[in-house]
């Protein structure tokens, strides 16, 4: 039993907006899913299945399932940050694979920038968890807690700061050719190491942005998918996977990657090596480091070098990656950013990328998220897809 | 840089973590101990994360460990050091680096327990360098 060859994306949308003071959650939400079904030419009585995650106005999906007026007979709310978007690809998927549902629609939205909220810096506070005790305590924003895993990683493979610029440096050289990207500026590495420090050792450039946004994905069966006039982009390779602190035994020099990555690639039958184009997480430069690392395009510990000198860069280096800008300058839509990684390695298989950043034949890709922290628990979720 | 007092974030001890608080009241750091597999564990639970029985009790633990990675926050009202310590006896736990000069520390540097006052809740185990 597999999901490969069972489902095809047949529809995405990023909503345009960066700063949405203007319009309510639900009405992100829906909005993201109106651009998707038109993307797909498929229309909302269509939907059977929907999945959300924990940005959704209400109790998983029964909120938006009224406010959009859905008649479903499969929902999945499954949260893991970031990551979920990814996941609910697999999911749906699944669901499709067994007939629970035939056209299934993900949808993400928020608002923090419009709300003023210091995503990265700002100490947790929830205290209804087991851990929260032990933790809140002594200060864990979100910054910081990436930022241990880059001082860790630095101390055990000499990775440089100039290493992890690289990464930024390649997503602004995409960036300046969307429009609707939030930092278009093409920057150095010397911009990069020069800005101010948030948490040692990550700069300011080493973050992503704060953005409102949304966006939506429609994941149909084949029968659906032939029926439909865009290009078809199949799904055959999902992974899913938690890494958190193993009761003590902690080691942040690895993701979940290591766990969601070798069966997505054994069900898809293909090699790292083989990916032309990946969306890989960007929460900070470093996820993307370790990321790379443990999806095997890289040995363990050589993703500084692997970074490095544009190697991320569309037309120059051997793994193009988040050639939309991607969390470190185009958007981070309600501080998740897995959903606009799916639809930008879409874009690619379509050949509907920017023509800038096109990549040449791009017929097989990547996505990985990591969501929630990585330097605590996060999940991890990787979908590889191919052009038909 | 000199390390200045921040607002320490109260705890809130709950009927599984009472006692480990209580302890932390008279200055000892305890860690989760399982009579099943041996195996200890932190943070300290009811069932063992490794073998999932509920023989665990609290084990007193020395307070000296090393700093397994750490970063110190810049962009706050206080700058304040987040770390990970290994303690000596095996499990490896968030806490801060404290009295000290927050631009000299480092990965591999030994520490021992000190306990910091939280704002209306049980003083909360932190380390200093040793």
């Amino acid at each position: 039993m597999s999901i490969k060859n069972k489902a095809y994306i047949v529809g995405i949308f990023e909503h345009p907006t960066r700063k949405a003071e203007d319009k309510s959650l639900a009405q992100l939400h829906a909005e993201s899913a109106k651009g998707a079904l038109e993307d797909a030419g498929l229309s909302k009585s269509d939907i059977d299945g929907y999945f959300c995650a924990g940005d959704a106005p209400g109790l998983g999906p029964l909120s938006m399932a009224d406010y959009m007026g859905l008649k479903l007979r499969h929902m999945d709310s499954t949260d893991t940050g970031g990551s979920s978007y990814l996941i609910h690809v697999g999911h749906a998927a699944e669901a499709i694979a067994l007939g629970k549902c035939t056209i299934a629609l993900i949808t993400l939205a928020g608002k923090p920038r419009s709300e003023g909220q210091a995503t990265g810096t700002a100490a947790r506070t929830t205290q209804n968890t087991p851990e929260a005790p032990f933790e809140n305590p002594y200060g864990p924003a979100t910054a910081n807690m990436y930022a241990m895993c880059a001082m860790r990683h630095m101390h055990q493979y000499g990775t440089t700061s100039e290493q992890l610029a690289w990464i930024k440096v390649a997503a602004s050289h995409h960036a300046q050719h969307n429009p609707r990207a939030m930092l278009r500026d093409v920057v150095t590495v010397e911009d990069v190491v020069n800005s101010p420090m948030i948490a040692d050792p990550l700069h300011r450039l080493d973050c992503c942005v704060i953005s409102d946004g949304g966006g939506a994905i429609i994941v149909a069966s084949p029968e659906v998918a032939k029926s439909l006039k865009r290009p078809k982009v199949k799904i055959i390779g999902a992974g899913e996977a938690p890494k958190h602190q193993m009761g003590g035994q902690v080691d942040l020099t690895y993701s979940g990657a290591v766990w969601s990555g070798p069966p997505a690639f054994a069900e898809a039958g293909v090699k790292p090596r083989d990916i032309k184009y990946a969306s890989i997480y960007d929460s900070f430069t470093i996820t993307v480091l370790m990321q790379i690392e443990d999806l095997g395009f890289c040995e363990k510990g050589q993703g500084g070098r692997f970074v490095s000198d544009g190697n991320l860069i569309s037309g120059t280096g051997k793994l193009p990656f988040n050639t939309d800008g991607g969390g470190l300058c185009n958007n981070h839509p309600a501080n998740r950013g897995g959903l606009t990684k799916v639809v930008e390695a879409v874009r690619q298989l379509r050949g509907e990328a920017h023509p800038a950043v096109q990549v040449k034949n791009c017929d097989l890709a990547l996505a990985h998220g990591t969501g929630g922290s990585l330097g605590t628990r996060h999940g991890a979720a990787t979908v590889i897809m191919e052009r038909e | 840089m000199p390390a200045q007092e921040r607002k320490i974030q109260a705890p809130q001890p709950n009927p599984e973590t009472q006692a480990f608080w209580k302890a932390a009241e008279g200055g000892k750091l305890m860690i989760g101990k399982c009579t099943a597999c041996g195996a200890v564990h932190y943070y300290p639970r009811a069932i063992c994360p490794f073998c999932f029985s509920d023989k665990t009790e609290l084990q007193q633990a020395s307070g000296n460990g090393t700093i397994y990675t750490y970063s110190v926050m810049r962009r706050a009202p206080i700058p304040y050091a987040i770390a990970y310590v290994s303690l000596s006896e095996g499990p490896t736990m968030m806490t801060n680096i404290v009295d000290c000069d927050l631009d000299k520390i480092r990965i591999g540097q030994a520490v021992r327990l000190v306990f910091k006052p939280s704002d209306g809740g049980p003083p909360v185990p932190m380390f200093t360098p040793a």
